[in-house]
């Protein structure tokens, strides 16, 4: 290999950051949608159907969340957009659910994206009832053979369902079933029951196609994917760099990921961001260490963190309500049982503790208040005084205990305390 | 042209003028030859006589219905006045699908003669509007340009099938041998008191005169000589230009004076308003005596035809006193009241005048509303710029000032320069304006001394006056798409027009850019068609879309044989009613009436029924119930209006007794969805059928059979009817049935498939829809997988099995068994505590415990409370779980969406 060829290492750790940080930030479309070749082809026959024959069509595709939906209609629709056929002749229209809130902004994107006529620079201009009737009247006046085909993409399907009458919904699936503009209705999900919320004449037009996208990974096949993910590809400037780089890959993420997997969600692309971003150069292959790391970060329990932060004070109080807790089957207490249940103690082992007056432990209660460890039962305004109204520990047991574990110089009475099973 | 609107606001009486000509003893009738018709509020009548071409009051106020009157009788008992016409249609009343036939665009103001037997012709005297121009154009011959635009051409004979050239003689009405050929002056003239020769002359000497001294061209004012020298030579290049363009001679004349009577009525209704306002008692006093009808523009264009010096003499005859005043004093007042005089001969186009006047007048009413008496009219206008002047008002100067501007403002394109002149003659005039108004005023005294106790307000300057110009053109921007379709375009080009004028002073040029209201609607078209099917089954496929529309209706014969019954008899008898059809979604209720308008108007266009108008509106098409007026409007006449005055206007349509009136009939489908609170659509959908001029066939759709006992209140309820009709869920035979028709002999699913196909979905719910769309998956699974093995090609009972499993089986299994690790213990875990607490409700922190408790006895690492309630939110975004909001935590319950067997099954046989 000649001399000029071969990059410097910091290159070589920038290039490979780069690469990674495009796959796992950027959403970068894989050339291939991984497992999913049976919905891809679904979908890429229907949609190829429309474009080519003019046939209308709706489907949703619904997938618990990270299933994959967006990257394998992203997918689908780079390789349509690569038929001569269906290139120039295709409009896309995107939309959804949660930016386009109601029918009349929906209406106007719609409108908008088409570039129809009542469109002036990006304005759309009319009210809400004259861009309904210009919009259907647009979509009336096409034919299957001579207008351009329309693909809309309804992401975040399930809250269209909740427009009034469902008007949207109920126009462009009435379009995809009659004679008119050849449409196809995408709709994407996560919800399983979505075809319950339509209303019945909706539900009627819907052609009650859906591809489903389950994750059905073995836990081999799923390591086999994220070694994909994190390996870098074989045209990588530097082959010695590049190999080192995959060769710790393979070996490191076969134990870790075992964790993950168990989750199974892709939520695996946030646990490799944040490893992927802690390759330096000092640091140029990927260790064990990283990967346990990064799990470990995704993994930590949000309040067992916060409870770290506490003051002894806050955190006697905390275990004087999981004594109560204990005691009274998880009913609510109030402050004052607290104090009572903290004063016991402080009686008990007046050495070790410094006595707090009432008001600064009530202050340490409204601490605990304001970080929501401690909620009251009903969150409308009371008559009752503070001290006694009603509240609810918001941790669990296991919590508490872990954070005293863990807890920097936490006093052994306090500890003892905690373990005891009388208060 | 909304000035009808106003007439038809106000009482008319109707009164025969004269003895009867004729009686018919038979028949008890007495024949008259004509008619006066006064409105109340207006002091002079307007007369009509035989042989005279109508406006008849119809549905739509901006076109009345055109016809010649042949016949005027009563009944014995002297009441009921009634007419006999032959009628005129104009293109907007010829079928919307028929348009096409007379192969060009028709002129604006074209009109046909109306050849139908079945139409009736004999109308209620009472509904006569008055009475308008008609000119006949032979075939080959263009329309002619620069006419007002109330004059209406005929060319053409329409007899409800085709457009055929029309024989001049139809026009000359056979049964009425008295009155003259209408395109001949003989009859306008004779209709009318008074207008003798003479008397013309007079009135025109007395404009003549005076322009002529405003002007200085033909007596020796120098006064005005001096500060209209300027203008004059513009003013004379362009009249030049413009006479060479107005051909002169007797034929000119002719048409010139047609355009009159319409033209008159603006007018006086302008004129109405002043004096109603001024109470000008010598002018109302002249204004009494003259009647409405042909007051004669021919003043106006005398300038143009007659010679100057034969017209001057009579002046001295024409006194503003005279109690009896002829039509023409009138006129020559209003002339001096409008500003609308032309400078002596130097009026460009008398007839783009006249089309303008009752323009502005459009603008008029609104104003005068808005402003209380300082009404827009253009006259008014001209009239406090009068008033401006401190001394006595120079009228002369004054319409200097002003008709160059009203000309230009007519045909701004034509005359740039004019815009020039006129401002520079403004400017001219607010510096000799003094002067010449002192000189000016004796020798106009007598004219003009009308205008002295009028001079009411002298603040209006005018910068006013131009923001009052302004003001009324938005308006007429406004009204632009108000207008209906003929008109409109006309206005449109005159608003576009006149607007660069305005552009240096203000406003008119809004920085946004202007909706643009013309858009059409339409997607573009592909550059390559689309492919045609290439094999049998996507042939199939291609038939087998729910939106290829089939043959015939199979399985609907009964229910297609009473509505088309229904709506047929509504038709031929020309009477209203409402028929309520209701059934569930995929039934083929709008299929089926489709089906039925579809061979009606195929029966129609044979002559077998009367034509009719088929609207269709969709309760699910609109944003709101009440947009269905707007809609219904539309469609049948192409206005827009905001759903109050649609509501008001088909109101006026459905029960003003209009002759010659379609039957409409009105398709509305997903009826529940116009239930408003006070249900005031349904009511008046269902009222107006009821009408005894509505001629309306009210067909509505619903999902549910009982709609009308569930949400409608008992008036409404009781208006729809008990027509009503229920499309039964289809069964299996049926739906075979169906999809074998459509296929129509493609071979591409076994018997055996079809039937499992639709005696599922006949289980199921009987929709058509989901039949065909199976089927048509079906196709596509056969497709795939039967390319490589398999026999026939055909789609067999696997590849049918397997479309029905995706569409109808629950995923939710399916779901579950893919979930991971930990949402399959996390659903187990919910499903222990559920057993636990022998509740279908448990709080995460229960099953949180559970869950830990599970993991250990797994061998997982237990997962922390974050993770879980990740765990439990990802479930519940599948609706696996319900859930309340994550706000609550800990103590968020939770249910299960499916059920507990469900699940057990399904990580069982994991």
């Amino acid at each position: 290999m000649s001399k000029r060829r071969s990059l410097t290492e910091a290159q070589c750790v920038s290039l490979a950051q780069k690469l990674l940080r495009e796959r796992l930030c950027h959403q970068k479309l894989p050339d291939r949608p991984l497992a999913l070749d049976s919905q891809y082809k679904h979908l890429l026959e229907l949609l190829r159907r429309t474009a080519v024959h003019g046939e209308s069509n709706s489907v949703l595709i619904v997938g618990p969340r990270g299933s994959g939906k967006t990257m394998l209609l992203g997918c689908v629709l780079r390789e349509l957009m690569s038929l001569k056929e269906a290139q120039k002749n295709v409009l896309l229209v995107e939309l959804n659910g949660l930016l386009q809130t109601d029918d009349k902004i929906a209406l106007k994107e719609i409108t908008r994206q088409l570039h129809l006529e009542n469109v002036v620079g990006d304005k759309v201009f009319g009210s809400f009832a004259e861009n309904l009737a210009f919009l259907l009247e647009a979509l009336k006046k096409g034919d299957k053979s001579s207008s351009r085909p329309v693909v809309f993409v309804l992401d975040e399907f399930d809250l269209f369902a909740h427009h009034k009458n469902q008007t949207l919904l109920y126009n462009l699936l009435d379009v995809s079933q009659s004679a008119q503009t050849p449409v196809a209705v995408l709709g994407l999900t996560c919800r399983l029951d979505v075809l319950e919320l339509l209303e019945k004449r909706v539900k009627s037009r819907f052609s009650h196609r859906q591809i489903h996208l389950f994750s059905s990974l073995s836990f081999a096949q799923y390591v086999d994917a994220v070694r994909a993910q994190l390996s870098l590809p074989p045209d990588f400037p530097d082959p010695k760099f590049s190999d080192a780089w995959n060769h710790s890959v393979t070996v490191h993420t076969q134990h870790t990921s075992r964790s993950v997997f168990t989750n199974k969600s892709y939520t695996q692309s946030l646990f490799l961001t944040s490893f992927s971003v802690r390759v330096s150069v000092s640091h140029s292959t990927l260790h064990e260490a990283d990967l346990l790391e990064a799990s470990r970060l995704i993994s930590a329990d949000s309040k067992a963190i916060i409870l770290h932060g506490l003051s002894i004070l806050e955190l006697c109080l905390i275990i004087a309500m999981k004594h109560l807790n204990d005691t009274y089957d998880g009913e609510p207490f109030n402050f004052q049982m607290v104090h009572n249940e903290f004063k016991k103690f402080i009686q008990r082992k007046s050495h070790s503790i410094h006595k707090f007056e009432k008001p600064v432990v009530m202050k340490a209660f409204e601490h605990l208040l304001q970080l929501e460890l401690v909620r009251p039962v009903d969150s409308g305004v009371c008559k009752v005084q503070r001290e006694y109204q009603l509240m609810r520990l918001m941790l669990e047991h296991g919590q508490v205990m872990e954070a005293l574990q863990r807890y920097p110089q936490c006093p052994t009475d306090v500890k003892q305390w905690a373990l005891s099973a009388f208060a | 042209m909304s000035r009808y609107i106003t007439r038809l606001r106000m009482r008319r009486t109707y009164k025969w003028n004269g003895r009867p000509v004729g009686e018919d003893r038979k028949l008890k009738r007495q024949y008259y030859e004509s008619m006066s018709i006064s409105v109340e509020g207006k002091t002079e009548d307007a007369t009509v006589s035989l042989g005279q071409y109508i406006l008849i009051e119809g549905d739509d106020d901006d076109n009345p219905f055109v016809a010649q009157l042949l016949k005027l009788y009563t009944d014995d008992s002297g009441k009921k006045k009634t007419a006999v016409l032959q009628w005129f249609v104009r293109m907007c009343e010829v079928p919307q699908n028929k348009r096409k036939l007379l192969g060009r665009d028709p002129h604006p103001q074209e009109i046909f003669f109306y050849q139908d037997r079945s139409c009736d012709n004999e109308v209620d005297g009472e509904t006569i509007l008055g009475a308008v121009q008609i000119e006949y154009v032979p075939v080959q011959d263009p329309f002619p340009v620069g006419k007002s635009r109330d004059i209406l051409f005929v060319k053409l004979l329409w007899d409800t099938k085709s457009f055929r050239a029309l024989d001049p003689e139809l026009m000359q009405p056979s049964q009425s041998p008295k009155s003259p050929p209408p395109s001949s002056r003989g009859p306008q003239t004779r209709a009318l008191p008074t207008p003798d020769p003479s008397v013309m002359k007079r009135a025109m000497s007395g404009i003549l005169t005076r322009g002529s001294m405003s002007t200085g061209k033909m007596s020796s004012s120098e006064a005005e000589s001096l500060h209209s020298a300027s203008k004059l030579s513009a003013a004379k290049a362009l009249s030049a230009k413009r006479r060479s363009q107005a051909v002169s001679g007797p034929q000119v004349r002719k048409k010139l004076d047609l355009c009159s009577p319409s033209k008159n009525m603006s007018r006086d209704d302008v004129l109405g308003e002043l004096l109603d306002e001024r109470s000008e008692k010598t002018l109302t006093s002249k204004l009494n005596t003259s009647p409405t009808g042909r007051i004669s523009i021919s003043i106006r264009l005398t300038p143009l035809n007659l010679n100057k010096e034969e017209c001057v003499s009579p002046l001295s005859s024409h006194s503003p006193d005279k109690p009896r005043m002829t039509a023409h004093d009138k006129d020559d007042a209003a002339s001096v009241f409008l500003g609308v005089q032309p400078i002596e001969d130097d009026d460009p186009e008398p007839l783009i005048n006249t089309g303008r006047t009752p323009r502005k007048r459009e603008a008029t009413p609104r104003r005068a509303g808005l402003r209380g008496l300082k009404a827009r009219t253009p006259s008014r206008r001209k009239d406090s710029a009068a008033l401006r002047e401190p001394a006595l008002a120079a009228l002369a100067e004054e319409e200097h000032e002003d008709s160059p501007i009203n000309t230009a403002a007519t045909s701004r394109s034509k005359r740039k320069s004019a815009q020039l002149v006129s401002s520079r003659i403004k400017k001219q005039l607010n510096l000799l304006g003094n002067k010449i108004g002192l000189q000016s005023d004796g020798e106009d005294g007598d004219d003009d001394d009308c205008f002295i106790p009028s001079k009411i307000d002298l603040q209006s300057s005018s910068d006013e006056e131009e923001e009052a110009k302004i003001d009324s053109e938005d308006e007429l921007i406004v009204k632009k798409h108000r207008g209906s379709g003929t008109s409109r375009s006309t206005e449109k080009t005159r608003v576009s027009a006149r607007t660069p004028r305005k552009t240096p002073s203000k406003k008119t040029a809004p920085a946004t850019p202007r909706t643009p209201r013309h858009a059409t609607p339409s997607i573009p078209s592909r550059t390559a068609p689309a492919r045609k099917p290439g094999n049998v089954l996507e042939e199939a496929r291609a038939r087998l879309h729910v939106s290829s529309v089939p043959e015939s209706l199979p399985c609907r014969e009964q229910e297609f044989q009473d509505i088309y019954n229904f709506v047929e008899s509504k038709v031929i008898d020309g009477t209203g009613g409402c028929m309520y059809i209701s059934g569930v979604p995929g039934t083929g209720k709008t299929a089926t009436v489709h089906e039925v308008i579809r061979s009606l108007q195929q029966s129609a266009e044979q002559d077998e029924i009367p034509h009719f108008r088929f609207i269709e509106i969709n309760g699910m098409k609109m944003t709101d119930p009440h947009q269905a007026y707007v809609q219904i409007l539309q469609k049948l006449t192409d206005q827009k209006a905001t759903p109050d005055h649609a509501a008001a206007l088909l109101e006026k349509r459905f029960s003003a007794p209009a002759p010659k009136k379609e039957t409409v009939v009105l398709l509305v489908d997903e009826l529940d969805l116009l239930w408003t609170r006070k249900q005031n659509v349904m009511y008046n959908l269902f009222d107006w059928p009821t009408r005894r001029n509505a001629r309306l066939v009210v067909l509505t759709i619903a999902n549910t059979m009982d709609l009308p006992e569930r949400i409608m209140i008992n008036r409404v309820a009781s208006r729809l009817g008990l027509t009503r009709m229920s499309f039964q869920p289809y069964t299996f035979k049926q739906l075979q049935q169906i999809i074998t028709s459509r296929l129509n002999r493609v071979k591409a699913f076994e018997e055996d498939a079809l039937q499992l196909v639709s005696r599922k979905v006949a289980a199921l719910s009987g929709d058509a829809r989901r039949c065909l769309d199976i089927c048509r998956r079906a196709t596509e699974i056969c497709e795939h997988s039967g390319s490589q093995k398999n026999s026939s090609g055909l789609v067999g009972m696997s590849h049918v099995m397997e479309a029905l499993d995706e569409m109808f089986s629950s995923s939710y299994i399916s779901a579950i068994r893919c979930a991971s690790v930990q949402e399959q213990l996390f659903l187990r875990a919910v499903i222990a505590e559920f057993r636990r607490l022998g509740l279908e409700e448990a709080t995460f922190q229960q099953v949180f415990v559970q869950h830990q408790a599970l993991c250990r006895v797994e061998g997982l690492q237990p997962a922390n409370v974050s993770e879980g309630l990740t765990v439990c939110q990802r479930l519940g975004s599948c609706r696996l779980l319900l859930l309340e909001g994550s706000r609550l935590d800990l103590f968020l319950r939770i249910r299960l969406n499916v059920s507990q067997d469900d699940v057990l099954y399904a990580l069982k046989a994991d």
